[in-house]
Order: structure tokens, then sequence, then C-alpha cells
């Protein structure tokens, strides 16, 4: 296995001009602001965060549906640029989190597999069917199941598909924007053993956005946080999990239910919600719902330092 | 006496290609003070039941009981009239969609007031009074400020506090929580829950969660009733059911628990839950058990006594561990 990363970020920037109404002028929400973080061949990278954390269009931005505003995205040591995306789509592909939206309902699951092939490459039609028909036997779904409809399958089922017609074009990095989160407990275990078997077998790289931390502590290798478009903490699983060292990933991990009655709860309750991402605080976006928040939070920004596991806090928890 | 009393109720809807059967025959009681939580997949049966309960299933249903009484009233038998002034006063129902909820139309002051207008009859100004002590009470900062607002100027979490402020306004005596918190953050979850456990304390009353989510089970409840395709399969209290489920559904669904995972790959559930046309004769879960054999696959098991967790199994789990214990 190697080790050498597929794809890098640097300095990843999203801006959106949001229009301030009729007669003001608009405003720049800043969704992503400023993200590192490299991607390796068989290794799952775990993004969570909350709702408007910007996981998602972290996402959009990896699987070339959006451009980044400022910042470098490689991929192969080739830079992501809008010129290139036509050849570079094929390496990177995405999942999405409602299988019931995302196929469509008036095609054969046979189309859908085909169809990237239809679109990227020159492959004669008999190799096409082939191919899709071994990818539905890779995904654990039936011959039979090539000429149906999506609406004839289960939401497992269907995410299954998703994934197969994800792997149509042998992509290098898998983007999986929660792909279990409309799955019910039953179905979402075999999906996950669906993802990790085939990230064995075909070394892939995943980028895996999700909120759920107790699929995130399964799957990932790696794990960045995201708070308000930045990340507040980034590092190994084990250590992220055993020794969290920002206080919003510590709060996270007390406030998520765990499953087993016996244990002592101890949640830090966070007061207030998530501001909006148009007025994100001066200093530590954080600061304002922090316990530990001092002047010095509110005034700076603290940086996300360098290193395997590290915090952007001024103050983090369980130092040394 | 319980507070809320079940006995075989069972739901049948209409639908173009026949009768499908979304909660079969459940015996439920739930008792003042108490958390009870059921947990169940989709197409469980746990919202329809309840729903049945408030007397809130559309036309297309047919619910049917050997007896649902609740704080000495038959709700079978009741009038809608009489019904009107149990439900939202004494009987309270928060529902999992804040933002479909809630009335666009009208401020989230005007909604929680008409509940203390129409149930306890108050003037407007002990209305206001009331309704700024609510909001208190659950969390919204600025009360005064937040009533005269519309329900999309405010958060998902902010509507779903509105959404508690309204349940509680009367004080009921058991409030039905019906995934209060799926469609918000943990952060927000773990206030939410919180709260609800508060006010379980402070009032008294009893707290129906309805939850998908073995986590806020494992956190919140006290006693845990487990469905399946419509049946309930298992109740347990919470400690016993995390440690020695008996239906093997339940250990099952426990396994398939990410966060209980101890290799690579998780143990899963084969199949799926069975659907209007594919019914199973005998028990229900034997497609998808592994432990079931020839008789479970024709006959529906019976449900078994209270010290093995009311499972409906002929082959229940973790027997041993219980005549020894």
């Amino acid at each position: 296995m190697t080790d050498t990363p597929v794809m890098q970020a640097k300095a990843l920037e999203r801006h959106y001009d949001v229009s301030g109404g009729f007669l003001k002028k608009s405003r720049v929400l800043k969704a992503v602001g400023g993200l590192d973080f490299q991607v390796v061949p068989g290794k799952t990278l775990a993004v969570v965060g909350e709702s408007g954390c910007g996981k998602s269009t972290l996402a959009r931005m990896v699987a070339m549906i959006e451009e980044p505003t400022k910042g470098t995205l490689t991929l192969d040591g080739k830079d992501v640029l809008p010129e290139n995306w036509a050849d570079q789509r094929k390496d990177v592909q995405i999942v999405f989190q409602d299988p019931y939206g995302s196929l469509n309902p008036r095609q054969r699951i046979g189309t859908i597999l085909m169809e990237p092939l239809v679109i990227n490459t020159t492959m004669p039609k008999a190799e096409r069917e082939a191919k899709a028909r071994d990818m539905l036997k890779l995904v654990g779904l039936r011959p039979e199941h090539f000429d149906r409809y999506p609406h004839m399958f289960s939401g497992g089922q269907r995410q299954r598909i998703a994934v197969a017609r994800a792997l149509m074009l042998d992509p290098k990095v898998l983007v999986l924007d929660e792909p279990v989160s409309a799955l019910d407990l039953s179905i979402q275990s075999a999906i996950l053993n669906l993802l990790l078997g085939l990230q064995d077998r075909l070394q892939l790289a995943y980028l895996f956005i999700s909120h759920d931390l107790g699929v995130v502590r399964h799957v990932a290798d790696e794990l960045i946080v995201m708070y308000l478009g930045r990340a507040v903490e980034k590092g190994p699983k084990d250590a992220l999990f055993a020794a969290p060292k920002h206080p919003y990933t510590v709060a996270l991990l007390s406030a998520t239910p765990q499953a087993d009655p016996t244990k002592d709860k101890k949640r830090i309750k966070l007061e207030g919600e998530l501001p909006s991402p148009l007025s994100v605080p001066d200093g530590c976006p954080f600061a304002p719902r922090c316990w530990k928040a001092q002047p010095k939070c509110r005034a700076e920004r603290p940086e996300l330092g360098t290193g395997a596991h590290t915090a952007a806090c001024f103050f983090p928890e369980n130092e040394g | 006496m319980a507070l809320l009393r079940i006995r075989n109720l069972t739901v049948e809807f209409a639908t173009a290609s026949g009768r499908f059967r979304a909660v079969d025959s459940v015996d439920q009681d739930v008792d003042t003070g108490e958390i009870l939580a059921i947990v169940g997949e989709s197409g469980s049966g746990k919202s329809v039941s309840m729903l049945a309960v408030m007397g809130l299933l559309p036309w297309t249903a047919k619910v049917t009981a050997d007896e649902i009484t609740f704080d000495g009233h038959d709700l079978l038998r009741i009038d809608n009239r009489a019904r009107r002034r149990i439900i939202g006063k004494d009987l309270a129902m928060i529902f999992q969609e804040p933002m479909s909820s809630l009335n666009p139309c009208f401020t989230v002051g005007w909604q929680i007031k008409e509940a203390l207008r129409f149930h306890l009859g108050m003037d407007r100004r002990a209305r206001h009074a009331r309704a700024v002590e609510l909001f208190e009470q659950v969390g919204i900062p600025d009360p005064e400020k937040r009533l005269s607002a519309f329900p999309h100027q405010l958060s998902g979490g902010m509507n779903q506090r509105v959404m508690i402020a309204m349940a509680i306004a009367c004080k009921p005596k058991l409030l039905i929580a019906d995934e209060p918190t799926t469609a918000l953050d943990v952060t927000i979850q773990a206030q939410i829950l919180d709260l609800l456990a508060f006010l379980r304390d402070e009032s008294g009353m009893g707290l129906v969660l309805i939850t998908h989510d073995m986590g806020v089970v494992a956190e919140t409840a006290e006693r845990v009733s487990v469905q399946y395709a419509g049946q309930k399969v298992e109740e347990q209290s919470v400690v016993d059911l995390f440690s020695t489920p008996h239906h093997p559904y339940t250990a099952a669904l426990l396994d398939a628990l990410p966060e209980r995972a101890t290799e690579r790959l998780l143990p899963t559930i084969p199949g799926v839950v069975p659907g209007q046309f594919d019914r199973p004769a005998g028990c229900l879960f034997s497609p998808r058990c592994k432990f079931a054999d020839a008789r479970c696959k024709s006959t529906p098991p019976p449900v078994l006594g209270p010290d093995l967790g009311y499972a409906r199994c002929f082959y229940p789990l973790n027997t041993d561990e219980r005549i020894a214990s």
C-alpha cells in the first residue's frame, strides 16, 4: 500500500455571494474557509460537523461540482481546474445521501449504471453491459436486477445501486456524502460493510462526510472536525476520539448519545446555536459558545497548526 | 392503574391494493412519571400506534382495540368533542418535523396562545404571560420578541422548542414525543433531551419517546418497547434490554450498531422489513432470523411472560443467565 496522497487540498475556500435584499449590498458567505487535507488510497478521511459547517460544500468542490474560490486542489499531482474537469471527473465520484432522489425513476438500473460509460468513454455497448453486470455482482445485487426500475428497490438496495454507479468509471476517490444517514439501522451496517469491502478490494480513497460520530468512529482513518466552515481539529481517528483537543470536539463527543445505558452520562451542554455563517465571529468561531473562552479567543483567530493531531484552539484540552 | 393502557391495538389502512396492517395487536402501558421509549425501524408502526391513541389518523385507517384508556377516559368510544378537550391538554404530542408541523401563516406566539385560550380559557394578558414563561422554560432566548416571529424566521432547533412549549402549555399528564430530535444536530439534540427529562422530573408527566436511535434510548429512556413490522416484539427496562435482549431482532439490532462493533465488518440483518405483500405466516421476523426453523415460519409465536421481556418468540435468547441470576 502506498501512502502517497491521491488528492491534496491547500487552503481551500469557497465563498458565496448572498444578496442582502432589495437595494442592499450583497454579502459574502464563507461556506468553507481555508481547509488543508489529503486523501490517501485505501484510507478514509472523515469530515464531521453539524449542519451548516460546510461539509457538503467541501464534497461538492472535491467532486468538481463547484469551483473553489481560493486555494488549490490537486489530483494525482495535477491541479484540479475547470478546464481539466472533464478528464479528471472520472477519477472522483460521489454517492449522495438520499438514494430516493439520486436515481432517475424512468431509467432501468442497467441504463443508470451504463450512463457514466456512455458519457465518458467510447466503450462498445457489449462491453458496457458486461461491466455493468459485473458491477451489480460486486455490490451484492442480483443479475436479474439489471432490467428493473429504481422504485422496485428498497433504500439499502438503492444505495448499493448508487455506489455501483459511482464505481463504473473506476474512480480513485469516492466522495460519500452522508451515505447511510437515510437508512435504517439494520440496512446501514450492510452498506458500511459493502463500502469497507470495496475499499479493501479496490484501494479506493474515501472522503466520508457524516454527522454520525458512531459511524465515523467505525469507518474513518483520519478525521477532520469542522465548525462554521473551518477545520477546528484534525487527527488520526484513535487519537482524536481518545483525547479530543478542541472544546467543540469535546462537546460534540459528549453530546453524541451512546448506546450503553450503564455508562454515566456527563454531557457538556453547549449554550446557544450555531451562529449564522454570514456573521462568523472575528476571533475563534466557537468562542461565543465555548466555556473556556478568554478575551484572546474573541480577538484573535487561532490557527490549526501542523502535525498529526492538532486543534485550532489557544487553550486545548487533553494537552501533553 | 396505568395512565395509558392499550390492549390489542390493531390499525389497518385501506390502500388501493388492499388492506395494510400497520399496527398488529400491540399492548402497551405507560405510567405517570415514567419515560417509555418505543424503538423500531421505519415502517414498524411506532408512530401510527401513538397517532391512533391521539385520534389523528386519517379516515382510511381502521383502528380496532380491546381497550385504549387514558386517565379514566375510554379513547375508543369517546366522541370527537370530548376528545378535543383532552387532546392538547392532558395528552399532548410533539411531532417529528417542526418545520412542517407549525402553521406558516401564524406567528408562533399565536399558535401557542391558541391552546391556552381553548383549553384553559385564559384572558389575553394571562395567555401572554404564560407564553413568555413557557418560552423561557424551553430555553428560547428573548421570548417577548420571538413570540411574534413566524416559523420560517426561526431555526429548526428553535421551532422544535416552540413545538415542545406548545405541547407542555397545558401541563399534560402524558407527552408523546415522536422523533423529537431526529431533524436536529447532536448538540441541539442533547439540549432537547435534557429539557424533556427535566420537564418530566418537574411535572411528573409520563413521556413516550418514539425514536429509532439506540443511543437516545440508552441515555433517556427507563423502559423500552421494541417494535417490528407493526408488532411489539419485546419490552424491558433499558439496562436489561441492552445487556440481555430476548428477541433475536433486538439482539441483531444492537449488534448492528457501529459503536458496538469489535471487527471491521459489522454484523448485519439480511433481508428487509416485510411489506404489504410478503408478510410471513408465522413470526414476522423469521425470514431474517438466523435462529428460525420450520415452526417459526408457519406459526405465529406467543407473547412470553414479563421475565422474558414479553418477547414474541419461540426461542428467546439469554434465558440461561436469567434463571441463573
